[in-house]
């Protein structure tokens, strides 16, 4: 019988969690590193029992951890993060040149058929790659270098790297963004990068047709659509139909567009799901309801979905790696809070229930289904 | 011809970082004379590799902003790397301590 994997990662360790196919009953495992942030954990698809996991403190730096036995071991592997040559700045918060700086690894992407193989996206904005599972790291520098990075600048996380798309039916084809700079595809493996943001729009920026500048929270696509990809923007949800070439708003009549993860079901390509959240100054739900909103028309026509979920006195927020769907049939979705609670639902979205409720703030989920 | 015998330094190291190099307290670890900030955080480096980078940053090779080094009562933290560490730490009487900086309120 299939099982499913989540693996979170928490302000204050990582936890794994697990359950048969039914998904009803849980048994939680950790915390994995107690008292350090853990931005992402992720499993290879090409071997579950492959695992990488960024851990990082303010205090003692970036470590990257590998478990090969589906996350009951780890192994410390590389943690140096080489910027090619001189690393040069990009735009502080006030708009002064800043000197590059690394801080923390925020996403790991490992590679859809090699287990040795991962991406990393970091802060200060970088796409660094192993093939030696994660022993040592070189970057694709033409990403940082390709002409607009001297104009990027950091959102009030930090300038992250935090999402790595693999387009599976391209294996030179990756697609990243960053906040606050955009989207950006690469059609030759990570060597060199095309900014993709013609169509957003941000109040923010006073040249509304900026190649750059735009804060993406985070980008989804299904498998068997890789020229679908869908955003949630710092304000809007936005679709592109075009690999990225050009994006349209599809926010539609969701009760707020601002938010952070959005997600695609995993047998319905234009089935997708985000947490609306009131405001760029209000990072909490509208109303203090907590709702996860499904469109089943590619968006602009957004269902909330409420079962289980709590409906008054709700003020944590979802953030952008805190969302993950398995493969299973009906697909589950799962999301993690600020408040430490995880979220599952074994029905698309119909109904939800608590399978953590007491963790760390929550930083992400990712969910692995499993023979 | 005899060369100098290497020093004996006692090193203390916060929770995380003793709890990523397998240590339950105080280390003792042979350092190359002279002793200074730099030999000791090398000799650290070479014992526990899962360390490295986490006491100095891997890039500038510098001590990480909220990482401080006491020794003797002092604050040893804005001496140079490569000035010698008092005789007390240099002949074991006395520990280098590494301290992340308070947190908490």
């Amino acid at each position: 019988m299939s099982s499913v994997r989540l693996l979170v990662g928490t302000k204050k360790g990582a936890f794994v969690l697990t359950s048969d196919g039914a998904r009803r009953d849980w048994s939680i495992e950790g915390p994995y590193f107690p008292g350090w942030e853990m931005y992402h954990l992720k499993g290879s698809p090409a071997d579950p029992d492959r695992i990488y996991a960024s851990q990082s403190t303010g205090w003692f730096g970036q470590l990257v951890q590998r478990s090969d036995d589906g996350g009951t071991s780890w192994e410390p592997v590389g943690n140096e993060f080489p910027y090619e040559g001189v690393p040069g700045t990009h735009q502080w918060y006030d708009g002064t040149p800043h000197p590059w700086e690394f801080a923390r690894v925020w996403h790991l992407e490992p590679s859809l058929d090699d287990p040795d193989t991962v991406y990393a996206g970091v802060e200060d904005a970088a796409m660094f790659k192993s093939t030696d599972g994660g022993r040592t790291w070189g970057e694709l520098a033409g990403l940082r270098g390709h002409g607009s990075g001297p104009n990027w600048q950091p959102g009030a996380g930090g300038m992250c790297l935090h999402t790595i798309l693999l387009d599976p039916s391209d294996p030179s084809r990756i697609f990243a963004a960053i906040s606050a700079a955009g989207a950006f595809r690469s059609s030759d493996g990570g060597e060199s990068w095309t900014p993709i943001n013609k169509g957003l729009r941000s109040e923010q920026l006073p040249d509304e047709d900026a190649e750059v500048g735009h804060c993406v929270h985070r980008i989804a696509m299904h498998p068997s659509a890789p020229h679908v990809l869908f955003m949630q923007k710092h304000w809007d949800v936005m679709r592109s139909d075009d690999g990225g070439d050009s994006w349209y708003e599809v926010s539609g009549d969701l009760p707020s567009d601002f938010g952070f993860p959005i997600d695609v079901h995993a047998h319905e390509p234009e089935t997708i799901y985000v947490v609306p959240i009131t405001s760029d100054s209000h990072h909490f739900p509208p109303e203090g309801r907590l709702r996860v909103y499904r469109s089943r028309t590619g968006g602009n026509e957004w269902e909330p979905l409420t079962k289980g979920l709590p409906q008054q006195h709700c003020y944590v927020n979802v953030l952008r790696d805190a969302m993950s769907i398995d493969r299973l049939e009906p697909c589950g979705v799962y999301f993690g809070t600020t408040g430490g609670q995880v979220y599952a639902s074994a029905n698309e979205g119909d109904t939800w229930e608590s399978v953590a409720r007491d963790l760390p703030a929550v930083y992400s989920v990712e969910v692995q289904t499993l023979p | 011809m005899t060369s100098t015998p290497a020093a004996v330094v006692r090193i203390v190291l916060p929770a995380h970082l003793k709890t990523l190099a397998g240590l339950s307290g105080e280390t003792q670890l042979e350092v190359a004379r002279p002793v200074t900030q730099r030999a000791v955080i090398d000799a650290i480096e070479d014992t526990y590799p899962v360390l490295r980078g986490t006491i100095r940053d891997l890039a500038t090779m510098e001590r990480r902003k909220f990482v401080r080094f006491f020794a003797c009562g002092e604050d040893l933290s804005h001496e140079p790397p490569d000035a010698p560490l008092p005789e007390a730490v240099a002949a074991g009487h006395e520990p280098f301590v590494v301290i992340g900086a308070m947190a908490g309120g």
